[in-house]
């Protein structure tokens, strides 16, 4: 069974508003709402990445910082969260729209 | 979710270091957020994906008004960098070689690299054929993001629905 949610607010484009109340369980609930029905290991160092970058910059990564940061390729970055990894990544791991161009 | 994607197309027709960026940050924006990219290059724009010159691209000072020497650091304010200085032999290469340092320092990416990661994202990206007839370009001169070299008419068509960006 999966755990009560309703205790975490949105922000009207879908990101959490508050980064604390995220867990892996909420990770896997968000992920299959943007299309992702199982999150791999690859997911994951992902999200682990961002996650340890948001929490300690407070701003989500830009997709070249999670491709240099996780040695993950541009071409499989895309694959594993097809479609905008950009807004799909933060959305998962919790954190706010990345502000960064690159 | 049954709606076709958003979809931008943009013509690149310049060929200088200041007029490679816009596209390749607005198009590497759009695949992060799910939009379908086209990349038409033409004329100048060429040079942005042929191999012998993506690395060698620049900004000339000369008749460039927005020029100041505020841009090197400088505080001068509105002063800009006389025409009569800007033909001053290595001008050209000192510009583009400060312009590259500073977008170095940005972690801006090469416009070589930003074509790698662009096609990597799952941009398309086509030759004009008028142009490369006219140059004499052969496919090998280009980098290998370049997918074909198409017609006028072939852009328009596959491009149907798309928003243009003309840069």
């Amino acid at each position: 069974m999966l755990a009560d949610f309703t205790a975490i607010a949105f922000n009207e484009e879908g990101f959490m508003n508050d980064p604390n109340q995220w867990t892996k369980e909420i990770a896997e609930v968000l992920a299959k709402q943007e299309g992702i029905e199982t999150l791999t290991a690859d997911h994951w160092k992902i999200i682990d990445y961002c996650r340890q970058t948001g929490m300690a910059s407070g701003k989500s990564p830009t997709l070249r910082q999670i491709t240099t940061g996780t040695g993950i390729s541009t071409k499989d970055l895309f694959a594993l969260y097809p479609k905008g990894p950009a807004k799909k990544v933060a959305k998962i791991a919790g954190l706010g729209k990345p502000e960064g161009c690159v | 979710m049954t709606d076709q994607p958003r979809r931008i197309a943009f013509i690149c027709s310049k060929g200088d270091l200041d007029m490679a960026y816009p596209a390749l940050i607005m198009g590497w924006a759009a695949l992060g957020n799910g939009v379908d990219v086209t990349f038409f290059f033409t004329f100048w724009g060429l040079d942005l994906v042929k191999k012998s010159r993506v690395d060698r691209l620049e900004i000339a000072p000369v008749a460039n008004t927005s020029f100041k020497m505020s841009m090197m650091g400088l505080p001068t304010g509105n002063l800009g960098i006389p025409n009569a200085m800007g033909i001053i032999p290595g001008m050209t290469a000192f510009s583009s070689w400060f312009m590259k340092t500073k977008m170095k320092s940005l972690d801006v990416p090469t416009v070589r690299e930003y074509l790698e990661m662009l096609h990597d994202g799952g941009a398309r990206m086509y030759g004009c054929k008028m142009t490369v007839d006219m140059f004499g370009i052969k496919k090998e001169d280009f980098l290998p993001c370049i997918e074909s070299v198409v017609t006028a008419s072939d852009f328009v068509d596959m491009t149907e629905g798309a928003q243009i960006i003309f840069i």
